[in-house]
């Protein structure tokens, strides 16, 4: 399996990775997802820009009350991070749920949200803990929540010459979360994952992976579960179907794993 | 025949003896096929149909030609007079009709069409894989795109597509064996109770994680091929290839298979791009490598089971089998290939008897074409057929009977028979069992479950969200494939003997050379052990070799669990001749008479005395014959063919349990047991890592793995993406154990272990998940293979 | 383009296409060929390598994205003696030795560089951890019971770290906002 022919061009700067994008090169992070389809040539860019060791990417630190991760820290990173366990425990747990030791030693937070496979895991955990997501194009930064970033199948919010440099999350302290999966054998992707908040202040939040073409906050759980009602996951969106689970099947999962998320709070 | 295995020391014979092979591959030495490369080596890539049926309407290759580093390409019109690759089995009509065998071409030549997808078209030959692959996709076909069929059971439908013009009904051949149908019918008319499932045993991918990978290497000067090829039987395919699709001279042609990356059937047959890489380094004069990539091997290697099925069994008032009734559609695939006619009809067919006294057995079965790519042997080769058919039908009768599925077989076994003191077990399907003594492993399997405790368990868990199921399976199968003279008559088309050469240094040590084939079965180990403890001298002193041809006179190869039972007594027989001529030497030197003398470690004795001498020192003699017996040959070398005088018949008990989610339809594999008896055994951990391996692929087959196609027969998820391969996370720690019932027609009453593990699991997993829905009052009679969670759920909620 | 990798402790100055993966980097120029491919997908593990000390696909990675790195094969595992023949074996190749880890050995180096990862973050695994840590390698042959036992193995026989640590920027985590 090889690749079309393309420049590979490691960028040497925040500043000069938007500006190689912007000359319409395609970011290069950990790879896991973009080289995959680039090996069976279901994708050609022309030139990759290597982000992946760009420090402004890199890091997780506290800035005030947002835990702030780089859009090029590995999944592994994060499931190891004291500061994520601390501050956002699902985060890593759910990391660690990500493919597997080798995928969570390259693949990246960024890439993975730019990528927006609709079975995706973080969506889910980023849209739940009302997370933001940082980017810089040419004519700067700007600050798109989670929950308006994912707009469709591998579509998002995001421009084409435009990177991810961080992902901003309140801090959680106090409150409980959660992150249930249930896998797709083969490729362990999320068939259903559900990512549930529920803050100090008792509100809830709630979202979902794998169950539609993109991961969605469910304001309809929430509104039921906050008056008591039994919950309905999902109502109302258009399902997914494949081989695995069909759209029947993967409404009934998203509601197994929400009854299963909001026991494990 | 006498049982050597009781007369040797036995020094290595039934130890785990740590494997010898094992270096090289821990430490990233073994050398397999794409590990290899020659000086001025080029690299193929293959143009293949993407569609599953389609005609070739035009070939475009100027702009892939014109591109820097392309070499040639070649197309059907360039291999027209090169004969497709042949079938090895006829399977005739049952009304006498010769079986209907199409060609197979070479590449799809313009005009003609291509009846599945990944047909080759193409074969791009250029400096670089790179080069090759960028090039291949630059030629430009013109397809005509026709319906094509997937499914056995729907090719046979009127007005399916057809896949050859010249047989409209897309039957290769039908067959039928056992009693005649009226006895059978009658039987099952008479029966008070019969259990009928209709299942399918769906199509699964062998998946050695070896891709195939081959080169040709043709020498101008000594007009000589090379073929490095990752196959399990390198003579095989130097006979297929030169005899039936090159027409070249075998003494011509080496064929090497060096480190293979696991084969479980894939790798028998003779594929078309091994020829091809072959026929293409001679019309270059450089070498030629093709290396499969993943995605290839899910649309080429040949693949296993598909058969669509129904079948009743037939039980008297007090639970006795009566009879047996089965009618089945097997896919044969687009083209017939290497062994593909005899996996559904003589191993599978002859091993319906299974351990049961059952009377009357009969099946009728057609085989059919459809678009898609050969299926052929895969581990086990029928018989896990022929036992999931008849271990499922088993489990649902007693639930249907309300009867204990453990009880049931026991009343129903063939009583113990040891084939030396008695004849072997005649069936109704023409087999004679050698030996067999069923109720111990069945005992055995039911003391390791703690059988009284899991139906309490079972109790308790079924007023929660987690059910548990216990599924049991007893099989018999046939391996050491076989006597020649009966699979001549059954219409192979090759010997399945086995030779071995065993040659002594002058100083002692000795090459043994085999015909069979090691990719993953340790015959660097087991054979030395056993040549070792015969001849009494340190394993060190003994190298195997196999797998070139140029080293062997002759050889078969590897499948059928048939390496040691078939390849292991070609040694023993050369031994023999090397021991006797020794002893010949040894009684000239001692100046005593050969009756006089007796060998055990490593010498020879004149009984009753202290006079002796070393094999070593007999070995020289034999290169260095000063002082010689008259009229005897120098040196000490011999070859010998062996060819079985009956399959071996392993059998065993899997159980299986597992947990059910109620909620999500999820199954948990909790425990696997597995009771065989292989025979005899040289080393207990490879026998015990073989069935490890077989298991894990029939657990495999229960649970997650199996092809989709779509409407167009195109394979839908043929990646690893897509298609499950058991991972270490899906399976439990396997719990083993043995019974042994020494083979009593071959020297070392070994009878096979490489495909008992995937035989017996299959229908375990399956009875153990109908088992856990039925105690949860779900009284279902099937569930799909792969029986995914959503089927699983489908089953309790429909 | 050229890339300078210090691979099994070697430094390698080579000219590869900008699009050559790592593992036909390894393979191909530099002959390791004891790193496998099994397939197209990322998904069987049998290119596992160690970049700067953590396993990864070498399939999925550019040889140029390595550029600069430390790379670790299975030819790298074992200790060399001065003549360069093979020393004292790593103790995962000696587990999956003793426990029979291993039939066709395909799988088998990707196998032990990723359970040499495990038993860096944690030298004492359970069965479960250890099932878990390969969920990204396929072997077709062992049905894993063995290996599972030789990771075991090699975690009840292991003194010393079992690879020296490299400086880690794929996992960096400690960087200021
Ligand atoms: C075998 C396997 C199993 C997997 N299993 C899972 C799983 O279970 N769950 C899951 O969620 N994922 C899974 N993944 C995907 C994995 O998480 C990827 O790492 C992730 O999707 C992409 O991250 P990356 O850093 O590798 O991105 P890349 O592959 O480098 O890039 C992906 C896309 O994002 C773009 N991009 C990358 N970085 C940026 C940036 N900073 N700004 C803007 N655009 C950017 C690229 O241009 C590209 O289009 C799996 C992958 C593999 C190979
Ligand atoms: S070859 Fe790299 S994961 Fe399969
Ligand atoms: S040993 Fe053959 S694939 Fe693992």
């Amino acid at each position: 399996m090889i690749t079309y022919p393309f420049q590979y061009k490691r960028a040497s700067s925040l500043a000069d990775a938007v500006a190689l994008l912007a000359d319409g090169g395609k970011a290069l992070s950990g790879g896991h997802s973009l080289i995959p389809t680039m090996k069976l040539r279901l994708n050609a860019p022309d030139v990759l820009v290597d982000v992946g060791r760009l420090p402004e990417l890199k890091g997780i630190a506290l800035d005030g009350n947002e835990l702030v991760i780089g859009a090029g820290v590995t999944h592994g990173a994060i499931a190891a991070s004291d500061l994520v366990k601390q501050h956002l425990p699902m985060f890593a747990t759910g990391a660690g749920q990500i493919g597997d030791p080798s995928v969570r030693n390259r693949g990246t937070i960024g890439g993975s949200i730019a990528h927006a496979d609709p079975a995706a895991d973080w969506p889910a955990m980023l849209i739940a803990a009302d997370a933001t997501i940082v980017m810089q194009g040419p004519s700067g930064s700007r600050q798109v929540k989670a929950e308006q970033f994912f707009t469709g199948l591998f579509s998002t919010a995001m421009h084409e010459n435009e990177l991810i440099t961080q992902i901003r999350v309140p801090k959680h302290d106090g409150a409980k979360m959660t992150y249930q999966k249930f896998s797709q054998p083969a490729s362990r992707y999320a068939i259903v994952g559900c990512a549930v908040v529920k803050n100090a202040d008792g509100s809830l939040r709630v979202a979902f992976s794998g169950v539609s073409e993109a991961p969605f906050r469910d304001k309809n759980v929430e509104a039921q579960l906050s008056s008591g009602q039994t919950a309905d996951a999902a109502a109302g969106m258009s399902i997914l179907s494949d081989h695995y689970a069909s759209e029947e099947y993967r409404k009934h999962l998203a509601n197994v794993y929400l009854n299963r998320a909001l026991a494990a709070l | 025949m006498t049982n050597f295995f009781k007369k040797m020391s036995n020094k290595f014979i039934g130890q785990s003896i740590k494997r010898v092979e094992d270096k090289r591959f821990i430490t990233g030495k073994g050398r397999y096929t794409d590990d290899i490369v020659l000086p001025g080596m080029l690299h193929a890539h293959f143009v293949r149909s993407p569609y599953a049926h389609a005609r070739v309407v035009s070939i475009d290759m100027t702009e892939a030609q014109a591109m820097p580093g392309v070499i040639a390409i070649y197309t059907g019109d360039d291999v027209k007079d090169l004969n497709g690759v042949p079938c090895g089995w006829q399977v005739n009509f049952r009304n006498g009709e010769t079986m209907r065998e199409p060609k197979h071409p070479m590449l799809i030549a313009t005009g003609d069409t291509a009846k599945h997808a990944g047909d080759p078209v193409a074969i791009v030959i250029a400096e670089s894989k790179a080069i090759a692959t960028d090039a291949a996709e630059s030629v430009q076909i013109e397809w005509d795109e026709l319906p094509a069929v997937a499914n056995p059971a729907e090719a046979l439908k009127p007005g399916a597509p057809k896949v050859h013009e010249q047989f409209p009904d897309n039957t290769a051949f039908d067959w039928s064996l056992g009693n005649p149908i009226e006895e059978v019918d009658a039987a099952m008319a008479a029966a008070a109770h019969v259990t009928t499932l209709e299942f399918v045993n769906q199509r699964v991918v062998p998946n050695a994680m070896e891709p195939r990978a081959y080169i040709g290497a043709y020498d101008e000067v000594s007009d000589k091929y090379t073929l490095y090829t990752s196959t399990q039987n390198p003579h095989l395919i130097r006979l297929l290839m030169c005899a039936f699709v090159l027409g070249i001279p075998e003494h011509k042609v080496r064929v090497v298979g060096p480190d293979v990356g696991g084969g479980f059937g894939s790798k028998i047959y003779h594929y078309t791009e091994e020829a091809l890489v072959t026929w293409a380094s001679k019309q270059l004069s450089q070498p030629v490598k093709w290396t499969s990539d993943r995605s290839e091997a899910f649309l080429l290697d040949a693949h296993g089971r598909d058969h669509v099925t129904k079948a009743e069994m037939g039980f008297d008032a007090d639970g006795n089998v009566m009879g047996l009734r089965i009618k089945t559609v097997a896919n044969m695939g687009a083209y017939l290939s290497t062994f593909a006619p005899a996996v559904p009809t003589y191993l599978h067919g002859t091993l319906l008897q299974g351990l049961y006294v059952t009377p009357k057995i009969n099946i009728d079965m057609t085989c059919v074409f459809t678009h898609t790519v050969a299926v052929d042997a895969y581990r086990g080769a029928g018989r896990p057929e022929a036992t999931y058919l008849l271990e499922r039908l088993m489990d649902l009768a007693a639930l249907e009977m309300g009867r204990d599925p453990a009880e049931l077989r026991f009343q129903n076994f063939i009583p113990k028979f040891d084939g030396v003191t008695e004849p072997g077990y005649q069936t109704q399907v023409a087999l004679q069992y050698d030996s067999g003594d069923y109720h111990p492993v069945l005992e055995r399997g039911l003391e390791m479950l703690g059988y009284a405790d899991f139906r309490a368990a079972q109790k308790e868990a079924a007023k929660t969200n987690k059910l548990l199921g216990v599924g049991f399976s007893t099989y018999v199968e046939a391996c050491g494939i076989a006597p020649s003279a009966v699979v001549g008559a059954l219409g192979a088309r090759a010997g399945l003997y086995e030779s071995a050469q065993v040659r002594v240094q002058p100083t002692g040590k000795v090459s043994v050379f085999t015909g069979s084939h090691s990719h993953g079965q340790g015959h660097e180990t087991t054979f030395v052990q056993v040549v070792a403890d015969k001849l009494g001298i340190p394993m060190e002193d003994v190298d195997l070799v196999h797998g070139d041809s140029d080293a062997l006179a002759f050889g078969m190869g590897t499948y059928g669990s048939r390496s040691l039972a078939v390849g292991g007594s070609a040694i023993i027989k050369s031994i023999d001749k090397v021991l006797e001529k020794g002893a010949k030497i040894a009684a000239h030197k001692l100046e005593c008479a050969e009756g006089d003398l007796e060998y055990a470690e490593g010498k020879w004795t004149v009984k009753g005395t202290d006079k002796s001498i070393g094999f070593g020192d007999v070995a020289l003699t034999a290169y260095v014959p000063h002082v010689y017996p008259a009229g005897l040959e120098p040196g000490l070398d011999f070859s010998s063919f062996y060819d079985p005088a009956n399959f071996t018949y392993p059998f065993g008990c899997h159980i299986a349990v597992v947990e059910v989610d109620r909620e999500t339809g999820k199954t948990t594999l909790k425990r696997m047991i597995a009771v065989d008896d292989v025979g005899n055994v040289i080393n207990p951990m490879i026998v015990d890592g073989q069935i490890h391996g077989g298991l894990a692929q029939g657990i495999g087959q229960a649970m997650f793995e199996g092809t989709i196609y779509d409407e167009n027969a195109q394979l839908t998820n043929g990646t690893y993406m897509d298609y499950c391969m058991p991972r270490a996370d899906d399976l439990p720690m396997f719990e083993t154990d043995r019974r042994t019932t020494p083979c009593p027609h071959n020297p070392l009453g070994v009878k096979g272990a490489g495909e008992a593990g995937a035989i017996g699991s299959t229908p375990s997993v399956v009875n153990a998940v109908i088992d856990a829905l039925w105690s949860g009052g779900h009284q279902v009679k099937d569930i799909l293979m792969p029986m995914t969670p959503e089927r699983v759920w489908r089953a309790m909620n429909n | 383009m050229q890339i300078n990798l210090t691979v099994n402790g070697k430094a390698r100055k080579t000219d590869v296409e900008d699009r050559t993966l790592l593992v036909d980097y390894l393979r191909e120029n530099l002959r390791l060929t004891g790193t496998h491919v099994g397939c197209d997908t990322s998904s069987c593990g049998a290119c596992t390598v160690h970049l700067d000390g953590v396993a990864v696909k070498s399939c999925t990675l550019l040889a140029a994205q390595a550029d600069g790195c430390s790379v670790t094969t299975i030819e790298g595992l074992a200790q060399l003696n001065t003549n360069g023949t093979i020393g004292q074996l790593h103790p995962l190749q000696e587990g999956f030795k003793e426990c029979h880890g291993l039939q066709c050995g395909f799988c088998t180096p990707g196998m032990i560089m990723t359970a040499a990862d495990l038993l860096k973050r944690n030298p004492s695994p359970s069965e479960h951890d250890i099932r878990e840590a390969l969920e990204g390698n396929i072997c077709r042959c062992t049905g894993y019971h063995n290996i599972v036992k030789a990771i075991q193995w090699a975690a009840d026989h292991t003194a010393a770290p079992l690879l020296a640590d490299h400086h880690v920027w794929t996992n960096e985590v400690a960087v200021t906002v």
